[in-house]
């Protein structure tokens, strides 16, 4: 046993490969045999991913889920920043350069809405639960942007720690939220072709969101929504503690 | 040669990113500014322009194909080490605030694709490396 565990510790990103094969190989199962295909493997899998995360969290108390156990390691490094992006260029490759053009226009309406409705809201139900200066409206209503705009907008306006803490997590569920709920809200979206794939990468937001989302939905429309929700946090960043700092000091004094 | 292809999607990569950094540098915000898109669209320039010569043959086109393919299984790896217990402790504000931007988004999305132009079009179905689950 002590030899399997050094194994792994020796090898993470190997052990990552073949562990992450297993849940893959399960999902498959699970989705074929319990919901006759109607759930998508792929989702399936991601919510264990999810699952197994949380687990992680309760055992270690670290930050990084599953990845803080020693001997899933390679966990961080396989679904860490710089592998998603890089398996997100790829995925490029497929894309129609036709579709794609077709949509640029609407993708960037999708993406500036994307930016302001979620914060409206996050700023909205901060108001009504107390929040009521615009520093803490604006920290919280970035956060539910992205869980990467809330924070810059934070540090750039001068937030509390705690405030901070909390807009991260308003954009962690929110992208917790976009991976789960996204298929079975496919339909109702219309979310079938490379244009409305580009309108949910702009208005999802998150790239981890989206990128995961659409992945359980159709993995062909991933390049599409990917595409537009990379510029998702970049235009956050921007305009959160700019444009939108100032309308909400503007609005409540 | 398989690797000309992922040193070809490796350049795009760091060559994206780069331009991103530059780019959020260039409008004083302390992030990417779509790095990853940038990146892509190089790449689909790249494939555009060496596809017309025919300069990609099938073992290159393996070199990328292969990393789009290992796209879910990465993205899996990515929800296993979301921060879900910090996530649920945010409360109530949290969870309302991102039920609300999630709600009235999707709601947003479904009025801007039902009142869009139908697709007819069914060719982008064909992809070039994509794999049947």
């Amino acid at each position: 046993m002590e030899m399997i565990e050094h194994a792994l510790r020796e090898n993470p990103l190997v052990a990552a490969f073949a562990f992450v094969g297993i849940i893959m190989w399960m999902s498959v199962h699970l989705s074929r045999r319990l919901t006759f295909g109607r759930v998508h493997g792929s989702a399936i899998a991601i919510v264990i991913g999810l699952g197994l995360a949380y687990w992680g969290g309760i055992q270690t108390g670290g930050s990084k889920g599953l990845a803080d156990l020693k001997i899933f390691a390679g966990i961080g490094l396989m679904g860490g920043a710089m592998m998603r992006d890089f398996a997100i260029v790829a995925t490029a490759f497929e894309v129609h350069v036709d579709e794609a053009k077709k949509a640029g226009l609407v993708g960037v309406m999708a993406l500036l809405l994307g930016t302001i409705i979620p914060f409206v809201v996050g700023a909205s139900v901060a108001w009504s639960m107390g929040y009521t200066d615009a520093v803490a409206m604006t920290t919280i209503g970035a956060g539910a942007v992205t869980y990467i705009v809330g924070p810059v907008t934070g540090a750039a306006i001068g937030a509390s720690s705690d405030l901070m803490a909390l807009s991260i997590a308003t954009g962690l569920i929110k992208a917790i939220m976009v991976m789960v709920f996204t298929p079975a809200l496919a339909r109702f979206m219309g979310l079938n072709n490379p244009r409305s794939a580009m309108v949910f990468g702009g208005l999802a937001g998150t790239v981890s969101g989206v990128s995961a989302g659409l992945a359980a939905t159709d993995r062909r429309l991933v390049p599409y929504g990917a595409l537009v929700a990379t510029f998702h946090t970049g235009l956050g960043c921007l305009l959160g503690p700019s444009v939108l700092f100032l309308a909400t000091k503007a609005i409540v004094g | 040669m398989i690797i000309y292809g992922t040193a070809i999607l490796a350049a795009c990569h760091l060559l994206g990113v780069y331009i991103g950094d530059l780019l959020g540098n260039l409008i004083g915000v302390k992030a990417n500014v779509g790095g990853v898109g940038i990146a892509m669209m190089l790449l689909i320039a790249v494939r555009v322009y060496l596809h017309k010569r025919g300069l990609m043959p099938e073992t290159t086109e393996a070199g990328v194909g292969f990393w789009a393919a290992m796209y879910i299984p990465v993205v899996v790896a990515m929800a296993a080490q979301q921060n879900v217990v910090a996530a649920l402790k945010g409360g109530p504000v949290a969870l309302i605030s991102a039920l609300g931007a999630v709600g009235l988004c999707a709601c947003v999305i479904a009025l801007i694709n039902r009142t869009g132009p139908k697709n007819q079009d069914s060719t982008w179905e064909v992809g070039t490396v994509a794999e049947k689950p």
